[in-house]
C-alpha cells in the first residue's frame, strides 16, 4: 500500500473532515426534530400517553311557557373500561362478569362500542345502578382500566304526557356517526333520538368535558388523575317552549287510556303550540339508556300503535272538516256567495250519472244557502259546489290551501298530507288509468273523502287561517319567530261570514252541543270513512277542528279520534280543551251529523 | 514483548471510551425504569459486569503486541468464519430477532453473538492482506483477495440473516480500501453495482447513473475486461434488482418500505420509527429528565435498552444530551483516526482505521435509524446498547487501539500504565 506519511496525513484529514461532516449532519437532524419540530412531537407523545375519558355534559333543561319543567337531568353513573385491544377487553369483561351480573349481550355490546372508538373507554353500563357502582368501587383494584363516571341521566317528570313531542335520548349509533349532521360526535355519546330532543340536539347537547388518564403502550391505566388538567363539561342553556303543561296534562287526562287519536292545540295568530298529544302514550323515561326489550316489544305489538304519532305522522281522511276548504275555494273564485243556493235541493241524496251519492241525513236538508250548508254539513250542497268549482280547480286550489303540505312544525317526523297533485286529470290518469275514473271524484273531494288524507296538525293550521286572515301560522313548540303562510285570500265579510257559519255549527248546527257559554266557539265536525270495517259497519275517524272565540280567536284545536266514530265525540273533547284553556264553561255538543 | 517494559497508553482515547460507557450504563439503567417493571430493570447490573469483563479484555488486548495481532489475524479469521458457519446449524434467535440465528447457545443458554467478534477478526484479516501489498490496489483484479476476505463472512452473516452486521462489513471494507490508498474512482467502480441496484427502482435515475459510470470508466481506463465487467455488473443489478426485490422476505420489504415512508403502517413496522421520533422530538432542548421519559416509561419505545437506546437519550436529556453523546463519539473517532495516522506501519494503521470505521458505521446506522434517516436494521450503538458480546468487542477494540497508539509516533499526553 502507499504509505508515505504525507499521503496518510492527507487521507487522515479527509477522513476527519468526512466524519465531522457526518456528525454535523446528525446533530443538525436532531436539532430539527428536537427543537424545530418539538411542539408537534410533544403533542404526539401526549396523545400516546393520555386517554380521554369523556365527561358528559348535562343536556339543556326544557321548560313550558310558564316555567314548568318538561325535561331535566338526574345524577347517574356510567361504567366503562379502558382496554388496549379487543382481546384484553373481552378478558377483562369476563373477569368482571365474575363480580357483577353481565350478560353475553352486554359484553358484545361493549366490544362493539370499543371497536367504534378504541381510544375511548368502552361503555359497559351507560346507566349503572347505585348497587352496581358500589360493588365495583369495592373491587376497583382488581380492574385497573375500570372507569366509573358520573353521567347525568335524562328525566321527564311527566313522561307519558309529553311523549308525542319530547322524543328521547340514546347512544349515538353508527349511521348517525357517519352522517354530516353528527360531525364532531364520538361513539358512546347520548344524543336526541326523536321529538324535541332530536330537533334541538345542537342546542340541548352542551359541551362534553374530558378527563385525562395516563396509560402505557399496552393501554393499562397507570395514573387516574392529575395527568393533565381536566376539561369541565359545560351544561347547555335551557330551552323554552310554547307548551302549556297544564293544558297538555289536561288533554292527556281527557284521552285517558281508552281513546286513540291525536290533538294539536295552538294559538291561531302565532302558531305557538299549546298542547300536542298522541294517544295512547308511552313513557319516554323508559327509553333513556337503552329501551328494555320487553317494553319495546309490547309497544310494537300494541294494535293501537302507541309509537305512531297520530298528531303529526298519521294521515286521515278529513271528512266534513274539509268542506270549509271547498267553501273557501268557491268563495275565493267568486262562483258562490255565502247566501247562494244550489240548483238541486237536498232530499237525502244526489243523482250524478247513474250513481246516487247519499247525504249523511237520509231525510234531506231541503234548500240551503252555503252558510246553512256549512252549519248542517249538507253533503248534497257540497257535491254540487264541487261540480261547479270543477275538478281541476278543486285539486289545484286544495294544493294551494296546504292540502299537500307539511306545516313545518319543529318536530323531526312530520308527514306530508296526502292530496292529488295538479293538474288533476294527469294525477287521476296516473292513479287509475285514463278510463279508470270519472268526474265523480270531484263529489268525493268536495266533502273531504277520496284521495285526501290530512295530518291533525295540518288541519289545525288550516283552521288557524280561517280564524285569522287566511294565513296559516307555522306551528312552533319552541319559541321562535312567527312564520305565516297565506293560504287563501277572502274579503273581511267573507271571513266573518264563514266564521259565523262555523259558530252556527256549534250554536245550532252539527256541533250544537259544544257551545261554550259566554264564548263563541267556531268549528266543524268530521266523520271520515277509514276503509276499515267492524263487521258490516265501517269504522269512522272522528274529527273536530275549531277555534274560540269565533272572532279574535285565542286558541285553535284539532282533535282526531282514530276509529272514534262520530265527529261529535271529537267536538266534545275539543270544547273541553278550549274550556279549560279559556277558563269558561261550554254546553254539550249535540249529535247532528250521522246516526 | 517483555512484560517488564512499561507501555504507554492513550489516555484521551481511554477517557472517551470510559465516558461513553458510563453514559451508556446510565441510559441502560434508565431504560429499565418503566412504569410497569420488566426484566430490563435489572439488566444494567449485567451490563456493568460485561463492562468489567470488557475492561479486562481491553487490558489483555493492550498487552498484545502488534506483531502478535499480525500473527493471530489468520487463525482468528478462520475461527470466526467457522463459528459463523456453525451458527447456521445451531444458531438461536433472541428477542425481537427471534427468527434469526445470530446467537451461539449451549443448552439453551445464550453465550454470545460471534458476529460481533467476527468484525474484529475481519478488520485484522483485511489489514493483514492490504498491508502485505507494496502498492495500493489499482485494478479490480488486485481486489480479489481483500474482497474474498470480507465476502465469506458477509455471506455467512447474511444467511442468519443479519442485514445490519452485513452493512457494517461492507462499511469496513470500503473504509479500509480508502485507507490503503485505493483511488476514489476505483472505489466508485467497485461500489457501482450496488448503487445500480438501489437506483434501479427509478429508471430515469438509473439511466443517468449509467452514463456517469461509462464516463468514469472511459476516464479511469481500467483493463478492458474490468471495464466490461463493471458495466455488465451494473446492467445486471439494474435489471435484476426488481426481481431480487420479489425474492426479499416480506418483512424485509416492509422494513425498506417503512424506511421510505414510516406513516404507511404506523401500527406495525412504522410504529418503531414513529415512536422513536416522538420520543426524541418530545425531548426538546433539555429533555424530560433522567429516567422520566414518558415514551420510555410507558413502553411506547421498542427495544429501548438495545437498538433504540438513543431515543431514551433524546427524550430524557434532550438536544443537549444528544449533542454531548454525539460529540463524545466524534472525538473518539477522530482520536482513532489520529492513532491510525500516527502508526508507523501499514498493518496497525489499517487495523486502527478499520476498528474506527466499524464504530462509525454502527453509530451512523443506529442513530440514523432512530430519526428515520436509515432503515431499521437492528444494529446496536457502541458503548450504549445493552449486550455482552458487543461491549466486549468494543473494549477489545479500545485495547487494540491503545496498543497501536503506544507503538505509534509522537508522545504527547501519554500516561504510563
Amino acid at each position: 500500500m502507499s504509505f508515505h506519511p504525507n499521503e496518510v496525513q492527507r487521507r487522515a484529514r479527509l477522513a476527519a473532515a468526512l466524519l465531522t461532516l457526518a456528525f454535523v449532519f446528525l446533530i443538525g437532524s436532531f436539532f430539527r426534530t428536537q427543537v424545530l419540530q418539538h411542539a408537534q412531537y410533544v403533542l404526539q407523545s401526549e396523545e400516546n400517553r393520555l386517554r380521554e375519558v369523556p365527561l358528559p355534559a348535562p343536556r339543556g333543561v326544557v321548560y313550558d311557557r310558564h316555567g314548568q319543567i318538561i325535561a331535566e337531568n338526574l345524577p347517574g353513573y356510567s361504567v366503562s373500561l379502558l382496554a388496549p385491544g379487543v382481546d384484553s377487553l373481552r378478558a377483562a369483561l369476563r373477569r368482571l362478569a365474575g363480580t357483577i351480573a353481565l350478560s353475553p349481550e352486554q359484553i358484545d355490546q361493549a366490544v362493539r362500542r370499543f371497536r367504534r372508538a378504541p381510544n375511548r373507554p368502552a361503555v359497559i353500563f351507560p346507566d349503572a345502578s347505585f348497587d352496581v357502582v358500589s360493588v365495583l368501587e369495592e373491587h376497583r383494584v382488581e380492574f385497573p382500566g375500570l372507569i366509573i363516571q358520573s353521567a347525568p341521566k335524562r328525566y321527564y317528570p311527566n313522561g307519558p304526557a309529553i311523549a308525542a313531542f319530547i322524543g328521547y335520548t340514546g347512544e349515538v349509533n353508527e349511521s348517525e356517526l357517519g352522517s354530516a349532521s353528527f360531525r364532531g360526535y364520538k361513539a358512546g355519546q347520548q344524543v336526541g333520538k326523536d321529538g324535541l330532543e332530536k330537533q334541538y340536539e345542537s342546542r340541548l347537547r352542551g359541551r362534553e368535558g374530558t378527563r385525562f388518564v395516563e396509560v402505557d403502550a399496552r393501554g393499562r391505566v397507570v395514573r387516574e388523575a392529575g395527568a393533565r388538567q381536566d376539561l369541565q363539561p359545560e351544561a347547555a342553556p335551557p330551552l323554552y317552549t310554547n307548551i302549556d303543561m297544564d293544558l297538555q296534562k289536561y288533554v292527556v287526562e281527557l284521552f285517558g287510556d281508552s281513546l286513540i287519536g291525536g290533538v294539536v292545540a295552538m294559538v291561531p295568530k302565532t302558531g305557538e303550540v299549546l298542547a300536542l298529544h298522541s294517544a295512547p302514550s308511552f313513557d319516554p323515561n323508559r327509553f333513556i339508556g337503552g329501551i328494555p326489550v320487553e317494553y319495546w316489544r309490547a309497544l310494537n305489538d300494541d294494535a293501537r300503535r302507541p309509537l305512531y304519532n297520530k298528531a303529526i305522522k298519521g294521515t286521515y281522511a278529513p271528512g266534513s272538516t274539509w268542506k270549509l276548504a271547498t267553501a273557501v275555494l268557491g268563495l275565493q273564485s267568486g262562483l258562490v256567495t255565502l247566501d247562494d243556493l244550489m240548483p238541486v235541493a237536498c232530499n237525502g241524496g244526489y243523482q250524478y250519472g247513474n250513481r246516487r251519492f247519499k247525504c249523511w241525513d237520509k231525510k234531506g236538508h231541503g234548500r240551503l244557502t252555503l252558510a246553512q250548508a256549512i252549519e248542517r254539513s249538507c253533503d248534497v250542497y257540497f257535491y254540487q259546489l264541487g261540480l261547479k268549482i270543477g275538478l281541476s280547480r278543486l285539486v289545484a286550489g286544495g294544493v294551494d290551501l296546504g292540502g299537500r303540505d307539511r306545516t313545518g312544525i319543529d318536530l323531526p317526523s312530520e308527514t306530508r298530507a296526502i292530496f292529488p297533485t295538479a293538474p288533476a286529470s294527469e294525477y287521476y290518469n296516473r292513479r287509475f288509468g285514463p278510463r279508470g275514473w270519472s268526474n265523480a271524484v270531484s263529489l268525493n273531494l268536495a266533502i273531504g273523502q277520496g284521495e285526501n288524507a290530512q295530518t291533525v296538525v295540518n288541519m289545525a293550521r288550516f283552521y288557524a287561517a280561517l280564524a285569522t286572515d287566511g294565513a296559516g301560522a307555522q306551528p312552533e313548540i319552541v319559541r321562535g319567530e312567527v312564520q305565516r303562510k297565506q293560504l287563501f285570500t277572502l274579503t273581511a265579510e267573507q271571513m266573518s261570514g264563514l266564521r259565523k257559519a262555523l259558530a252556527g255549527v256549534v250554536q245550532h248546527g252539527t256541533a250544537a252541543a259544544s257551545q261554550i257559554q259566554g264564548v263563541m266557539l267556531a268549528g266543524k265536525t268530521g266523520t271520515a270513512q277509514s276503509g276499515r270495517f267492524n263487521g258490516a259497519a265501517e269504522l269512522n275517524h272522528a274529527w273536530f277542528v275549531g277555534f274560540a272565540p269565533a272572532e279574535n280567536a285565542q286558541i285553535v284545536v284539532a282533535v282526531m279520534l282514530e276509529f272514534g266514530g262520530h265527529g261529535t265525540r271529537a267536538a266534545h273533547i275539543a270544547s273541553k280543551i278550549i274550556e279549560h284553556y279559556l277558563k269558561v264553561q261550554t254546553t254539550q255538543v249535540l249529535n247532528t251529523e250521522g246516526e | 514483548m517483555s512484560d517488564r517494559r512499561r507501555r504507554i497508553a492513550d489516555s484521551t482515547l481511554v477517557a472517551l471510551a470510559f465516558l461513553l460507557t458510563l453514559f451508556g450504563l446510565a441510559m441502560v439503567y434508565s431504560a429499565g425504569q418503566t412504569d410497569v417493571p420488566t426484566l430490563v430493570a435489572r439488566l444494567y447490573k449485567l451490563q456493568m459486569i460485561w463492562f468489567c469483563v470488557g475492561l479486562g479484555a481491553a487490558y489483555v488486548a493492550s498487552r498484545a503486541s502488534v506483531r502478535f495481532l499480525d500473527w493471530v489475524a489468520t487463525p482468528g479469521y478462520v475461527l470466526a468464519c467457522l463459528l459463523l458457519l456453525l451458527l447456521l446449524f445451531v444458531g438461536a434467535g433472541a428477542g425481537t430477532a427471534a427468527g434469526t440465528k445470530s446467537w451461539l447457545a449451549v443448552g439453551g443458554v445464550r453465550l454470545g453473538q460471534p458476529s460481533e467478534l467476527a468484525k474484529v477478526a475481519v478488520v485484522l484479516m483485511l489489514a493483514k492482506i492490504l498491508a502485505a501489498r507494496r502498492e495500493a490496489p489499482k485494478s479490480l483484479l488486485d481486489l480479489w483477495k481483500p474482497g474474498l476476505a470480507v465476502f465469506v463472512p458477509w455471506v455467512l452473516i447474511m444467511q442468519q440473516p443479519d442485514l445490519g452486521t452485513g452493512i457494517v462489513f461492507v462499511g469496513i471494507f470500503f473504509a479500509m480500501l480508502f485507507w490503503a490508498g485505493v483511488s476514489w474512482q476505483l472505489l466508485v467502480l467497485v461500489a457501482s453495482p450496488v448503487v445500480s441496484l438501489i437506483l434501479a427502482f427509478g429508471p430515469g435515475v438509473w439511466g443517468a447513473w449509467f452514463l456517469v459510470l461509462i464516463a468514469l470508466v472511459l476516464w479511469y481506463k481500467p483493463y478492458l475486461v474490468e471495464g466490461v465487467v463493471v458495466v455488465l455488473a451494473n446492467v445486471v443489478t439494474g435489471v435484476v434488482a426488481p426481481i431480487l426485490w420479489d425474492k426479499l422476505n416480506p418483512y424485509q420489504q416492509k422494513r425498506l418500505l417503512v424506511f421510505l415512508d414510516p406513516s404507511t403502517d404506523p401500527r406495525a413496522s412504522g410504529y418503531h420509527v414513529i415512536q422513536s421520533q416522538v420520543a426524541i422530538g418530545s425531548g426538546g432542548w433539555l429533555g424530560k429528565g433522567f429516567t422520566l421519559g414518558s415514551q420510555k416509561r410507558l413502553a411506547f419505545l421498542p427495544a429501548q435498552h438495545t437498538d433504540f437506546i438513543f431515543p431514551v437519550v433524546g427524550e430524557e436529556l434532550g438536544f443537549l444530551g444528544v449533542t454531548i453523546a454525539l460529540s463524545l463519539f466524534l472525538m473518539l473517532l477522530l482520536r482513532s483516526v489520529r492513532i491510525a495516522a500516527r502508526s508507523p506501519d501499514p498493518f496497525p494503521s489499517l487495523v486502527a482505521f478499520g476498528l474506527a470505521s466499524a464504530w462509525f458505521v454502527h453509530i451512523l446506522v443506529n442513530v440514523g435509524m432512530t430519526l428515520n434517516l436509515m432503515p431499521i436494521t437492528g444494529i446496536p450503538l457502541p458503548f450504549f446498547s445493552y449486550g455482552g458480546s458487543f461491549m466486549l468487542s468494543c473494549w477489545i477494540s479500545v485495547g487494540i487501539l491503545v496498543r497501536i497508539s503506544a507503538e505509534g509516533r509522537g508522545k504527547a499526553d501519554m500516561l504510563v500504565i
